[in-house]
């Protein structure tokens, strides 16, 4: 039986921060998807601070997950409007078609 | 009074120059024209007063350049010679004023024509009255730009362009040589002011110089260099090419600047700086020889020209040629009476000439002309003063100055002399018989023009005639009443110190037979003249065909425009072409500014693709970073 320490959290979280980045770019279909990429960083992050917290025997990692959690539920919902008034504009939401950033 | 004289041109043509808009043509031709005659009255007043007071001054304008052992001054010399110099300017250059009134009347850019023409007296008053040989250049310069641009004056005709630069050109040449000169006096003397390099000279007969890997005697040697500006500015052979060809400019601008002031900077400049040519015997059989050669090279070749202008400008260089050899041999009171005599008798000449080409509606070319005398009498009455003089005929001026130089050649005695003397005469001979060629093929025989209908040849109007009628009375009287003061006995009290003579001319005279051989010679051309040229032309025409490679030589003047097309002006036109296309076009801008342009272009191109606006790129662009920079961070 093998015994789950912090080595084993950190990896999952960098195994999922990994997976969040990646998705970020390599992603070329749906903007949610990104939405969605961003908030596994978060999480991995916050896994991170879980497992640190744990391992030093200090409450506070674990508080600021809390209001990480908090801002990332605000931050999803700014993002999903922008989406939806997005939407709205230009009637797709596909990645491929959002260059209007281009100079 | 003297910076009067110096300062009113200068006046004259900046107000016609940047205000001639606003004053309007006749007011700008009739200011500038009565500035110069002010100028030209009083140095008249000066030249009395150096003839009965023995006048002489040195007024400073202000100090030019003071660096080190290096001080020039902007001042107004005046002693006997710059007296001469400063009549012979103003005086002809305020009639030309005037002339020109009448001869621009059809021309649009009057103000611009007179500005020029101002601003050419300026420039050359101030050479005339330099101290130093600094202001002597400037002055020099100054001439030359002023001929540039009014031989240029026409530049909507391709030929004044090439004319106007191919005279800056050759002057540039003879310039290089004068600047030499000048650099090798300050070198040596540590002053370019005349009263010291004139003092110091004695004591520097003896020094030797190496120029180009060879010995030369230093006076020799700058002697020899300021010669070769003097060649330059007054088209001795070699340096001959552009006066011809300078003809392109107005008529009035010919008789001013090349035929009675700036050509005659040379012969200045060289009895100017007569204490440092007596000392240099190699350089004065050098002028003498120069001025030979030139002499008859010019006189033969106005035998044969058809332009009306061109005879006159190839007279004036033979003309010049006389003045150098009497230079040459030392006769330096004489050169400059003939540069006095002559400065009347040619502007006459081309003025007249002017007249006639009025007169014909712009026609230069003699053979369709002929037959007009009675339409035109006054020009005709003039034209034949002006070769009169011209040829020497007795009594009239230039029999005065030009008998002098070859009795005074004569009586020099060294073979130089006495090959100038007979020179002189030779091309006496040619002188008479190309004028009296073109007076008859103008005036006399059938009318052969076309284009014009005889019935409009007119005489030119009166501001026209006027300067020409007291141009006239110079061109008869100047010899007979200054012979005396300039060439006589007792020369030497009126030129005092501004001419040096090392030895002096015996007072002797030729024998008889020498001294009437000039005049009989000139007046037996009138008649042999009238025979060949209005008479019976079948003598002349025999004599093309027989000679028809010399009368091509003749007409293709020697072929030295052709000789410096081959030998100059078609490699360094090569050499240029090569530069300006592979040199510059191909390597300094391909790879240069071009190269760089175009690098730099490619190079946005290719950054472009980085701004793509896909948000998933920025992404990725901005991790890629932000792990470089970490990895710097951990690593280093």
């Amino acid at each position: 039986m093998i015994e789950i320490g912090l080595g084993h959290y950190l990896t999952l979280a960098a195994i999922i921060f990994t997976l969040g980045v990646v998705g970020v770019f390599m992603n070329r279909k749906n903007i949610i998807i990104i939405l969605m990429s961003i908030e596994l960083i978060l999480l991995s992050v916050n896994i991170n601070l879980v497992s640190f917290s744990i391992y030093l025997q200090n409450l506070t990692g674990q508080v600021f997950t809390m209001f990480i959690l908090t801002v990332a539920a605000a931050e999803a919902a700014v993002g999903l409007a922008i989406i939806v008034i997005y939407y709205k504009n230009k009637g797709s939401i596909n990645v491929k078609q959002i260059s209007s950033l281009k100079g | 009074m003297e910076y009067l004289i110096l300062f009113l041109p200068l006046a004259s043509s900046v107000i016609s120059g940047f205000f001639g808009k606003k004053l309007g043509n006749r007011n700008s031709q009739i200011l500038s024209s009565s500035l110069i005659a002010i100028s030209a009255i009083l140095s008249i007043l000066i030249f009395y007063k150096v003839l009965m007071q023995d006048y002489s001054s040195n007024k400073l304008i202000f100090n030019w350049i003071s660096s080190g052992n290096f001080h020039v001054n902007w001042s107004i010399y005046v002693d006997t010679l710059t007296s001469i110099m400063l009549v012979v300017v103003s005086l002809i250059s305020s009639l030309i004023h005037f002339y020109s009134i009448g001869y621009m009347s059809h021309d649009p850019h009057k103000p611009r024509f007179m500005s020029y023409l101002s601003l050419f007296t300026f420039s050359m008053l101030a050479l005339v009255t330099a101290d130093n040989f600094l202001q002597l250049f400037f002055g020099w310069e100054g001439v030359g730009l002023c001929s540039y641009l009014l031989i240029g004056f026409w530049y909507k005709k391709p030929s004044a362009n090439a004319a106007a630069i191919k005279a800056f050109i050759v002057n540039r040449v003879g310039d290089f040589g004068f600047a030499i000169g000048i650099f090798l006096i300050f070198f040596f003397y540590n002053t370019v002011n005349y009263s010291e390099v004139f003092l110091q000279t004695p004591q520097l007969i003896e020094k030797e110089v190496f120029f180009l890997g060879v010995q030369f005697n230093l006076v020799t040697l700058i002697c020899l260099m300021l010669f070769i500006g003097a060649m330059g500015k007054s088209a001795q052979i070699f340096l001959h090419t552009w006066l011809p060809d300078a003809m392109e400019g107005p008529t009035p601008v010919s008789a001013l600047i090349h035929a009675a002031t700036m050509v005659t900077a040379g012969v200045f400049l060289i009895i100017r700086c007569s204490p440092m040519f007596e000392y240099s015997q190699v350089a004065l059989n050098v002028i003498s020889i120069v001025g030979m050669t030139t002499a008859l090279f010019a006189a033969s070749v106005a035998l044969v020209q058809n332009d009306i202008k061109k005879i006159i400008a190839y007279s004036t260089c033979s003309q010049l040629g006389y003045m150098f050899f009497a230079a040459g041999i030392g006769a330096y009171h004489v050169a400059m009476f003939h540069l006095f005599t002559h400065a009347f008798f040619k502007a006459l000449l081309f003025l007249g000439a002017g007249c006639i080409i009025h007169s014909f509606k712009d026609e230069q070319d003699i053979r369709l002309m002929g037959g007009v005398w009675k339409k035109i009498p006054f020009t005709y009455v003039l034209m034949l003063i002006g070769t009169l003089s011209l040829s020497g005929f007795p009594m009239l001026s230039g029999f005065y100055s030009k008998d002098a130089i070859i009795e005074f050649a004569y009586l020099k005695g060294t073979s130089i002399g006495l090959s100038a003397a007979t020179v002189g005469i030779f091309t006496a001979l040619l002188t008479a018989i190309y004028s009296w060629r073109l007076i008859f093929k103008t005036f006399h025989g059938k009318y052969n023009n076309k284009d014009n209908k005889l019935s409009l040849v007119h005489e030119s109007s009166l501001i026209m005639l006027i300067p020409c009628f007291l141009l006239a009375i110079g061109a008869i009287f100047t010899g007979y009443i200054f012979k005396e003061t300039f060439i006589g006995t007792n020369n030497l009290q009126f030129w005092k110190s501004s001419i040096l003579f090392l030895e002096n001319f015996s007072s002797e005279h030729p024998p008889l037979w020498f001294r009437i051989l000039t005049p009989l010679i000139i007046t037996l051309a009138i008649p042999v003249s009238y025979y060949l040229f209005v008479k019976d032309k079948n003598i002349i025409n025999y004599l093309i065909l027989k000679n028809n490679f010399l009368y091509n030589f003749l007409l293709n003047k020697w072929y030295f425009d052709e000789l410096y097309d081959f030998v100059l002006v078609k490699p360094l036109k090569k050499v240029g072409l090569f530069f300006w296309k592979k040199g510059d076009i191909n390597t300094i801008d391909r790879y240069g500014p071009d190269g760089l342009a175009r690098f730099i272009k490619i190079a946005s191109d290719k950054a472009v693709n980085f701004q793509n606006g896909y948000l998933y790129h920025y992404a990725f662009v901005m991790l890629v970073g932000l792990s470089m920079l970490l990895t710097y961070l951990i690593l280093f």
